[in-house]
């Protein structure tokens, strides 16, 4: 390989990887020197997860080549790559809470005399290998009386008693706080110092900067870049992640009008100050009747869990939430619901969809209540009701009673748009409304809120496309760390504009040499 | 609303009815049913008696009335196994009515000796339905604890003694009509059976709370979000479920005029989850049939007298029992993929 450098530790070059209907890899690399703290990041679908599964043997890669300490490999399972040195921290903790921490640390590993498991070294052993790593408790507790930082740093253990030379963190700040983050940064920077390189995955700008060295970023299941991090802004960092150059911002794409007229007058929702864990920090918006407002901000941002605490989803740790001026207790979605409000979920399969019950049962799943006398549902009403709505979205089904996962993921997004359209509600918030939709159903489902909104809904819209902010949004609350940080109105709201408030701060325009960079607005 | 172009071609004009996984399982549990019966009534003689036919439905009918309760409960992707416990518990306080407070007189007494058991027996499936919910148990442990306790529980009720009352009374002979009562000839707990299927089936099918059980066991987040009472649904399924194992408890203690802790409702809990299972019920939650349950009961049931009537010993007949278990489930796996 031309481009492998004298000291990389891994070199994975062209690597593919096809899954049924998809392309997930194209050609896709990654390269890590020793030493090094190398950061992977990429947009939802950009690939980077499955570039990881291919490095630790979860998945086999159709075509490419790694090489691993000068070695050509070929994992056939994770405990192939472990057994090479690989170790993997993944975003969620996955291992036994009921046991101690001793036990997690070594489990599969146990130091054992005459058969049995030699517990006096089992804990000495795991006791060293967490205080090398600035931990000290212990190790005779059970590992779930620990806070999640605790357990990652057990995680990090166990993955050091096998002696690691690369280890690759998966999110591993999602759901720490600051001081949380802290202690991991500084076993980061000891490992370092020990010579083995890490392969770290975040959303958080920051975060990457305070503790990374060298960056790849993935799009479209390609590398697009690879950069050393001082020599690359936030904003260069981000136009390249989300990738849109000027040109490719083009009018028209989505089905949106673009020219809404919000209706002026009182304010529909008004959310202040939000509040919940350390995901949520503190978010605030507002949205009128009739008006679109967009939810911008990078993977991680928060826009998910504010959703969330609308919808009654995730408890309020502080913050308040009106509607049409009405303080709203949310202790369940139920009581949003009540309210006159819907959330279509970003994950249509696990929020959405009850995959075994027919189109007419998911339709009208919300609305049930409503449509029963004593508990009984007029099953006459129903039919109507589902048939004019499949009629009204250009639902494709074969009928009513189709099972809903036969549908395509278009048309189960309209079913599930349906349901809160029976519901009459005066607010809906649609989390990635368009994602994993082919293109035609995506123009419907954007012209169809455009529609909604013309007759006096207010939308709350997630979306990570761009496009979807600019041409289909009134205004735009951009987030970033938790935080809701700008507001973008009318003909403010530019590519280059979000870009500059996801990145964090740093307006102005993108130096020349940025290859994503957007520098005029389309509009 | 303003009028507004459709968008997208319009649906396609609705065709039949499709057949859903649930039609197909009933059509496939038919099919076994009618070959056992055309099976028996060319090869087992006097098979087409009303002897054997009231022998079988007299046996059968305390599993349906639990099956049904286990069908809701495994609708909503859980599992109940103390039923047979709490058969025993209501067995064990309906002598203390009917028996043992004579100065209720028998009118009383006995509409006491009904009620008050299956009250009970609901509210321990409402407590099952509690540790679930409350304290987020898995179904299968939280219902474990009454599974062991309740005998328990019943034991202490009758100090452990076996409560007879073969002998004839009033209070005695109006309770035990329940389970030895012949209207038309039939056994009346056949009737208190096809009510309780016809009832549970009806819930199922045409009530919002049926069609929210099977919301919840399908895709539970997706039912919060949707703003299913969760919580509600899952307390009221073992609720259901309590209450009929009561009713079954009864109805086992009036057809041997006695009530014996120890043993009334013994192994109940898994002959109600196979008929579920045959029936073509899925036991990950989520799709459900009630006359399925009653046809997997009736199933079960056939072969074991067809197996006993062709001299296999009951051992045997356990086995075939596993088998057709194994058999209907796998069936059921490829079904729904």
């Amino acid at each position: 390989m031309t481009q492998t450098s004298p000291t990389a530790l891994l070199d994975m070059q062209s690597i593919d990887k096809r899954f049924p209907g998809v392309l997930a890899l194209e050609g896709a690399r990654l390269t890590v020197n020793r030493g090094e703290v190398h950061a992977l990041i990429g947009q939802n679908g950009a690939g980077k997860s499955t570039l990881i599964k291919i490095l630790t043997g979860a998945y086999r890669r159709d075509g490419g080549t790694v090489h691993f300490e000068g070695r050509e490999v070929d994992f056939g399972s994770t405990a192939a790559a472990q057994k090479a040195g690989i170790a993997t921290i993944y975003q969620e903790v996955n291992l036994v809470g009921m046991r101690s921490v001793a036990e997690n640390v070594l489990l599969g590993r146990e130091p054992k005399r005459f058969g049995l498991i030699d517990w006096k070294a089992l804990n000495a052993r795991a006791t060293e290998l967490l205080i090398k790593l600035g931990v000290h408790i212990d190790v005779r507790e059970p590992l779930s009386g620990f806070s999640t930082a605790i357990q990652q740093m057990v995680a990090l253990a166990r993955a050091l008693s096998v002696r690691s030379s690369l280890v690759v963190m998966d999110e591993p700040t999602s759901s720490l706080d600051e001081r949380e983050v802290g202690m991991l940064f500084d076993t980061i920077r000891t490992l370092k110092a020990e010579g083995a390189s890490i392969v770290f995955v975040s959303h958080r700008l920051d975060e990457l900067y305070a503790v990374c060295d060298r960056v790849t970023i993935m799009r479209d299941g390609k590398t697009v870049l690879e950069r050393d991090l001082k020599v690359l802004s936030k904003l260069e960092l981000v136009s390249t992640m989300i990738g849109r150059e000027p040109g490719e911002v083009r009018l028209g794409q989505t089905g949106f009008s673009g020219q809404h007229t919000a209706r002026g007058g009182e304010v529909l929702l008004e959310a202040e100050g939000l509040q919940h864990g350390v995901r949520l920090q503190d978010a605030s918006l507002s949205v009128r009747p009739g008006e679109i407002v967009g939810l911008a901000g990078l993977l991680g941002s928060g826009r998910t869990e504010t959703a969330r605490a609308i919808f009654g989803v995730d408890s309020l740790e502080g913050g308040v939430v009106r509607l049409e001026g009405k303080t709203l207790n949310l202790r369940d979605p139920r009581d949003a619901i009540k309210a006159g409000i819907g959330l279509c979920s970003e994950d249509r399969k696990v929020e959405g969809i009850v995959p075994y019950l027919s189109v007419r049962e998911n339709l009208t799943l919300a609305l049930l209540p409503r449509l029963a006398q004593s508990g009984v549902i007029d099953e006459k009403r129903q039919l109507e009701l589902v048939e004019k709505f499949i009629e009204r979205l250009g639902i494709k089904t074969a009928g009513p009673e189709q099972p809903i996962r036969e549908l395509s993921g278009g048309n189960q997004q309209k079913v599930l748009l349906a349901r809160w359209l029976a519901m009459n509600p005066k607010l809906l918030i649609l989390d990635e409304p368009t994602r994993g939709i082919d293109v035609g159903a995506k123009a419907e489902i954007q012209r169809l809120i455009d529609e909604l909104a013309g007759e006096g809904l207010g939308v709350l819209m997630i979306s990570s496309e761009l496009e979807e902010m600019t041409e289909g949004a009134d205004r735009v609350i951009v987030m970033r760390d938790g935080r809701s940080v700008t507001t973008l109105e009318g003909a403010d709201i530019t590519a280059d504009a979000l870009i500059a408030a996801m990145a964090g701060g740093e307006l102005g325009s993108l130096p020349s040499s940025t290859q994503g960079g957007a520098t005029h607005a389309a509009n | 609303m303003q009028q507004t172009e459709p968008m997208g071609s319009p649906s396609p004009k609705r065709p039949a009815r499709l057949l859903s996984g649930e039609t197909l399982a009933v059509r496939a549990a038919l099919v076994i049913l009618a070959a056992l019966l055309l099976f028996n009534i060319a090869f087992t003689p006097n098979f087409l008696s009303l002897q054997t036919f009231n022998l079988n439905l007299t046996q059968v009918a305390t599993i349906v009335i639990v099956g049904c309760g286990m069908t809701l409960v495994i609708a909503t992707g859980g599992v109940d196994l103390s039923v047979g416990s709490l058969m025993a518990i209501s067995g064990a306080i309906a002598p203390m009515l009917f028996l043992d407070r004579p100065e209720l007189g028998p009118v009383l007494g006995v509409t006491l000796a009904i009620a008050i058991p299956i009250v009970v027996a609901g509210a321990f499936g409402w407590l099952n339905g509690v540790f679930i919910t409350a304290l987020r148990l898995q179904p299968i442990v939280a219902t474990l604890v009454l599974f062991i306790a309740g005998r328990g529980i019943a034991q202490v009720i009758t100090n452990g003694n076996l409560r007879s009352f073969s002998g004839s009374s009033t209070a005695s002979d109006a309770f035990s009509f329940i389970g030895q009562g012949r209207p038309l000839g039939i056994p009346f707990q056949v009737f208190l059976m096809l009510l309780v299927v016809v009832f549970t089936a009806w819930v199922l099918r045409r009530t919002v709370f049926g069609r929210q059980v099977l919301a919840v066991g399908g895709n539970e987040k997706a039912a919060r979000l949707a703003g299913v009472p969760v919580t509600r649904v899952k307390l009221w399924v073992y609720t259901f479920s309590g209450l009929l194992a009561g009713l079954a408890g009864l109805i086992v203690i009036a057809i041997n005029r006695s009530s014996d802790a120890n043993q009334v409702g013994q192994g109940m809990e898994l002959d109600a989850i196979a008929a579920v299972a045959v029936g073509g019920t899925l036991l990950s939650g989520g799709r459900a049939t009630v006359v399925g349950t009653l046809l997997g009961a009736l199933i079960m049931q056939l072969i074991r007298y067809t197996l006993l009537a062709k001299g296999v010993p009951d051992a045997a007949a356990l086995t075939v029992k596993a088998a057709i278990i194994v058999a209907a489930v796998a069936l059921q796996g490829r079904r729904s993929s």
